[in-house]
C-alpha cells in the first residue's frame, strides 16, 4: 500500500506539471492585458506600457515562465497583481469559506442522497421510488444559479428566515458562520443529491437480488440491517467513486455558487481573478484546485481497499 | 425581521463564541455597495473610478468642484494670483491632520502634486507649464510658472480620475510608477487596512482628528462632515443579488444599481432612488483614425450623421427620466456645454452619410466594431452602432467580448484584420469631460493621445489656447471652436448623457450630491 501511495504521489507530478505549462500558456496566448486592465480605463498608452514594463509582461513567454516555475518549486506562487499580495497568502485568506461550504455540502449530499437511494431502491417500482427519481430528474436538470435565485426568493427575501449574501468566518461565532452558508449548501447540494441518490439507487438495487441479501433475510435479519450492513456495505465502491467524484466536482461549482452569494472563497477569487487576468492569482487556483483533484482522486482509491478487502495495490 | 429569522439569528448569537464583542454593531455603521470591487489601492496610480472613490474616502485634495461645476478651496484656505499671472500663492487651513496624527504641512504638499502630476493628462499639462512648486513655510506654497495659463486652478480642483489626492511627504515620494504601500491620507475616513478582506468586505471609520470647512457640503467641497462611525463597502458582484440585500436590509446603500432593475427597487416602500451624481456620464463612440475607413474624417463625420443619441440611450438606459440628449462634448449644463458645431449631426440622417461616403470614396472595408457583453451598461451599444451604421451604407463586423478583452485590444495599434480594431463604445463619467483639457478623447496629439490616436494640429493647438487663457469667456469661445473642429474632424461621436441612480434605505439621509459617490454628511436614523 506505501508503495502504491507513493507511486501515485509520484505520478501527480507530471499531471501538474502540464496543467502548469497549460494554463501559463493559455493565458499568455488570450487577447489580454492585465496592464491595461490595472491601468484603468481612462489611463494614456504611457501609463500602461508603464505598468507592462514593471509587471514583466513585455518579457519573452519563456523567460516569464521560468521564472515563474522556478518561484512555484521553491514554493513561492508570486505577487498578485492587483492585491500587491503574495498569491499564497491570498490563497490561504480566501480557503476557509471554500472548505467550509465544500464541506458542509458534502456533508447534506451525503446525509440526504445516501438515504434517499437506499429508500428509493427498497421502495423500488412504488411512488416513493418514482418520486426520489422524479427529485432527482428535477434536481440535475437546473442550473445552480437558478437554484439559488428561488432559494434566495423564498427564504431570504420573501421569508426572511436566512441571510441573503455574505460569510462571517468561524472565528466570529459558529451560529453565525452556519447560518450564512444554509444556502449556499443547499444551492451547491441540490445537483449531487439527484445524481447521488439516483446512483445509490442503481447501486443497492444491483445488490437487493443478491443470494447473500437472500440469506440475510432468511436468518431473519431486520430489514433496516439488511440494507445498511449487507446491501449498502456491497454498493458502496460505485457510491464513494461518486461521491469521491462529486468532492471534485464542487470544487467547479464553488465558483458560481460564491459569486452568487458574495463568499469570498477560492471560487470568487478565480472569476475575480480570470476577470482581471490576475496570471500568477489564476495560475496558482488553478494549480491548487488540479493538486486537489488528483488527491481526492488518491483518496477515493486508498478507500477501496477498506470498503471492498479484494481490493488490493 | 420574521420570527424565524430572530429564531435563527437567536441561534447564531447562542452559538458564537462568546469571546468576540459585538463592538461594530454598537456603532453607526453605512453598508455601501460599490459599483466593483476595489483591488488596487493607489488613487494616483490607476484612473480606475473605484479607486478615485477610495480615495475621496482616504484623501483630501487642495481644491474641489462644487454643485455648480465651480472649483472651490478645500485644504487651502487662502489663493492668490499674482498681478503678472505667474505665480499662484497658496495657504493651508490651519489644523489639517494626517490619520498618523502629523500636521499637514506643505512638505507633503510639494511631493503630492508632482507625484499626481506626473501620471494625470490633465497634471502633465498644468506642468508643461509650471516652472516650479515651492514650499515657503510649512503652511504656504508656491506656483510658479512659466507662462500664464488657466488650469491651475482646474486641474487640482478636478472631480474625476486622476484627482490630486494629498499624501503624506513619505508616501507621496514613492515612485510614480510604483503602488504605495501606506494608506495614510487627511481625509475623513480613516481606512482600517486590518479589517480589509479582499474580494469581500472593506472598512473605513470616522477620523476622529478631521477638521471640516465650515461651509455646507457641496460636490466635493465645503464641509466634509462624517456622522456615522464606520462604512463597510460590500461588493456584490451579482447586481440581482446586492438589490435583494437591499430588500433585505443587509446593505443600507448601491451605488449604481442597473437601470432595468429600478422598477424592482421601486416597488419597495423602504428605499429611494437619489441621483447623487447631476452631472451624470456620457456614452461614447471613439474611433480608430490609424486604418482604413476611419482614417479618412469624412468617413467619421458619417456616422455622426448617421448616429441618433435617443437610440443608444433607449437601447440601454431606458426611461427618459435617467438620460438626457445633449450634443454637446463637454457636458450639457456645465460651464463649458454647447453643442455648438454638431446642430446638424446626431439626427440619424441617412442620406447626408451616404452622401459623405460616396464623397469619401468609401470602398465597403468592413469596420471592426468592438462589443462588449459582460458590461452591464455597455452591451446594447454596439448593436445599435451597427444598425444605424448600416443603414448609413457601412459594412461592420460586430465583433463580441468580454470588457476585459476589449480594454487590452484597444491599446493595440495593429490593423483590425491582425488582431486591432476600428471602433469600440465606452461611457465616462461627466467629471471627466467638462473642458478640452481635462476630456481624454479629445486629446488629438497623434501617438501621446488616448487609444484611437487622432492627430489634428488645429485640435490641439486649441487645446494649448484653452491652457493657457485665464478669462472664463475667452476659455468658452475657444471651446465653441474646439467644437467646431471636431465636428469637421471627429475624435469619437458623444452618444448622450445618462444617470445612474443610488438606491438608499430610508433610514439614510443626507446624501450629498456630487462626480463621485461620497459618503461624508450621512446620517443613519
Amino acid at each position: 500500500m506505501g508503495g502504491y501511495i507513493l507511486r501515485r504521489v509520484l505520478s501527480t507530478l507530471p499531471v501538474l506539471a502540464i496543467v502548469a505549462v497549460l494554463v501559463f500558456l493559455m493565458l499568455r496566448l488570450t487577447p489580454s492585458d492585465p496592464a491595461a486592465i490595472i491601468a484603468g480605463d481612462y489611463a494614456s498608452p504611457e501609463q500602461i506600457e508603464g505598468i507592462r514594463e514593471r509587471l514583466g509582461l513585455n518579457e519573452p513567454i519563456l523567460k516569464q515562465f521560468i521564472i515563474w516555475i522556478s518561484g512555484v518549486l521553491q514554493g513561492d506562487f508570486g505577487e498578485s497583481f492587483f492585491y500587491k499580495k503574495q498569491v499564497a497568502e491570498l490563497i490561504g485568506e480566501r480557503l476557509e469559506p471554500t472548505l467550509s461550504l465544500s464541506v458542509i455540502t458534502i456533508l447534506l449530499v451525503v446525509l440526504v442522497a445516501v438515504p434517499l437511494g437506499i429508500i428509493a431502491a427498497h421502495n423500488h417500482g412504488t411512488w416513493i421510488d418514482r418520486f426520489v427519481m422524479g427529485f432527482s430528474v428535477l434536481g440535475f436538470s437546473i442550473p445552480v444559479f437558478v437554484v439559488g435565485y428561488i432559494l434566495i426568493y423564498v427564504f431570504a427575501v420573501t421569508l426572511d428566515w436566512l441571510p441573503v449574501q455574505g460569510y462571517q468566518r468561524i472565528r466570529e461565532g459558529v451560529g453565525g458562520w452556519l447560518l450564512r452558508l444554509i444556502l449556499p449548501a443547499m444551492t451547491l447540494s441540490l445537483v449531487f443529491i439527484a445524481f447521488i441518490a439516483r446512483m445509490t439507487r442503481t447501486s443497492v438495487l444491483e445488490v437487493l437480488n443478491e443470494d447473500y441479501i437472500r440469506t440475510a433475510r432468511a436468518k431473519g435479519q431486520t430489514e433496516i440491517k439488511v440494507l445498511i450492513r449487507h446491501a449498502l456495505a456491497n454498493a458502496a465502491v460505485p457510491i464513494l467513486t461518486i461521491i469521491g467524484l462529486t468532492v471534485a466536482i464542487l470544487i467547479g461549482g464553488v465558483v458560481v455558487t460564491e459569486s452568487v452569494y458574495t463568499l469570498p472563497g477560492l471560487g470568487l477569487l478565480t472569476v475575480d481573478a480570470v476577470l482581471a487576468r490576475d496570471y500568477p492569482t489564476i495560475q496558482a487556483v488553478i494549480l491548487l484546485f488540479s493538486f486537489a483533484y488528483v488527491l481526492i482522486n488518491l483518496l477515493v482509491d486508498v478507500a477501496y481497499t477498506f470498503l471492498d478487502p479484494r481490493i488490493r495495490y | 425581521m420574521s420570527t424565524m429569522r430572530r429564531a435563527l439569528t437567536a441561534f447564531a448569537v447562542a452559538a458564537a463564541v462568546p469571546f468576540l464583542a459585538t463592538e461594530a454593531s454598537a456603532q453607526k455603521t453605512l453598508r455601501f455597495v460599490p459599483h466593483s470591487d476595489l483591488k488596487i489601492l493607489d488613487p494616483i496610480w490607476t484612473t480606475a473610478y473605484i479607486v478615485r472613490n477610495h480615495g475621496y474616502m482616504v484623501y483630501d485634495t487642495l481644491f474641489g468642484m462644487d454643485d455648480k461645476g465651480e472649483i472651490q478651496p478645500q485644504m487651502v484656505d487662502t489663493y492668490k494670483l499674482s498681478d503678472d499671472k505667474l505665480t499662484w500663492t497658496m495657504t493651508l487651513r490651519d489644523g489639517l491632520m494626517w490619520h498618523d496624527g502629523q500636521p499637514v504641512t506643505t512638505a507633503d504638499i510639494v511631493p503630492s502634486i508632482k507625484r499626481w502630476a506626473s501620471k494625470d493628462s490633465m497634471g502633465q499639462k498644468l506642468m508643461s507649464f509650471v516652472a516650479s512648486v515651492e514650499a515657503k513655510d510649512d503652511k504656504t506654497f508656491e506656483i510658479k510658472l512659466k507662462e500664464p495659463t488657466g488650469l491651475v486652478l482646474l486641474a487640482l480642483g478636478k472631480p474625476s480620475s486622476n484627482v490630486p489626492f494629498m499624501m503624506p511627504k513619505r508616501i507621496a515620494e514613492t515612485d510614480p510608477n510604483r503602488q504605495i504601500e501606506e494608506f495614510i491620507g487627511s481625509g475623513p475616513f480613516i481606512f482600517k487596512r486590518d479589517e480589509w478582506v479582499p474580494g469581500s468586505k472593506l472598512v473605513y471609520t470616522k477620523f476622529e482628528g478631521y477638521k471640516p470647512r465650515s461651509e455646507p457640503p457641496s460636490g466635493t467641497t465645503g464641509g466634509k462632515v462624517v456622522k456615522i462611525d464606520r462604512v463597510e463597502w460590500l461588493p456584490i458582484r451579482d447586481h440581482q443579488q446586492a438589490v435583494n440585500a437591499l430588500l433585505a436590509g443587509e446593505v443600507d446603500y448601491i451605488e449604481a444599481p442597473p437601470h432595468d432593475l429600478h422598477p424592482l427597487i421601486k416597488k419597495s416602500k423602504d428605499i429611494y432612488m437619489f441621483n447623487w451624481n447631476p452631472l451624470g456620464s456620457q456614452y461614447t463612440f471613439r474611433f480608430n483614425v490609424l486604418h482604413k475607413p476611419f482614417d479618412n474624417p469624412k468617413i467619421r463625420q458619417a456616422v455622426l450623421y448617421a448616429f441618433n443619441q435617443e437610440d443608444f440611450l433607449k437601447a440601454t438606459v431606458g426611461s427618459e427620466e435617467y438620460y438626457k440628449v445633449c450634443k454637446g462634448l463637454f457636458i450639457c449644463g456645465t460651464p463649458f456645454g454647447t453643442e455648438v458645431g454638431f446642430e446638424d449631426m446626431f439626427e440619424s440622417n441617412f442620406k447626408k452619410a451616404r452622401e459623405l461616403l460616396a464623397e469619401a470614396k468609401y470602398d465597403g472595408t468592413p469596420v471592426v466594431l468592438m462589443h462588449s457583453t459582460d458590461n452591464q451598461s455597455l452591451t446594447n451599444l454596439a448593436p445599435v452602432a451597427k444598425s444605424l451604421m448600416e443603414r448609413a451604407g457601412f459594412k461592420v463586423d460586430m465583433q463580441s467580448m468580454d470588457w476585459q478583452t476589449v480594454v487590452a485590444r484597444r491599446v493595440k495599434k495593429d490593423p483590425p484584420e491582425a488582431g486591432g480594431w476600428h471602433a469600440f463604445l465606452t461611457s465616462w463619467v461627466a467629471g471627466d469631460l467638462l473642458n478640452p483639457v481635462m476630456a481624454g478623447f479629445v486629446n488629438a496629439a497623434c501617438d501621446k493621445a488616448m487609444f484611437g490616436w487622432p492627430c489634428d494640429e488645429t485640435i490641439e493647438k486649441l487645446r494649448d489656447d484653452f491652457a493657457k487663457e485665464v478669462d472664463p469667456a475667452k476659455q468658452k469661445a475657444i471651446v465653441k471652436a474646439l467644437q467646431r473642429r471636431v465636428a469637421e474632424y471627429p475624435t469619437h461621436a458623444h452618444l448622450g448623457q445618462f444617470y445612474n441612480h443610488g438606491a438608499i434605505r430610508n433610514n439614510l439621509k443626507g446624501i450629498v450630491p456630487a462626480p463621485a459617490p461620497v459618503l461624508w454628511n450621512i446620517t443613519i436614523e
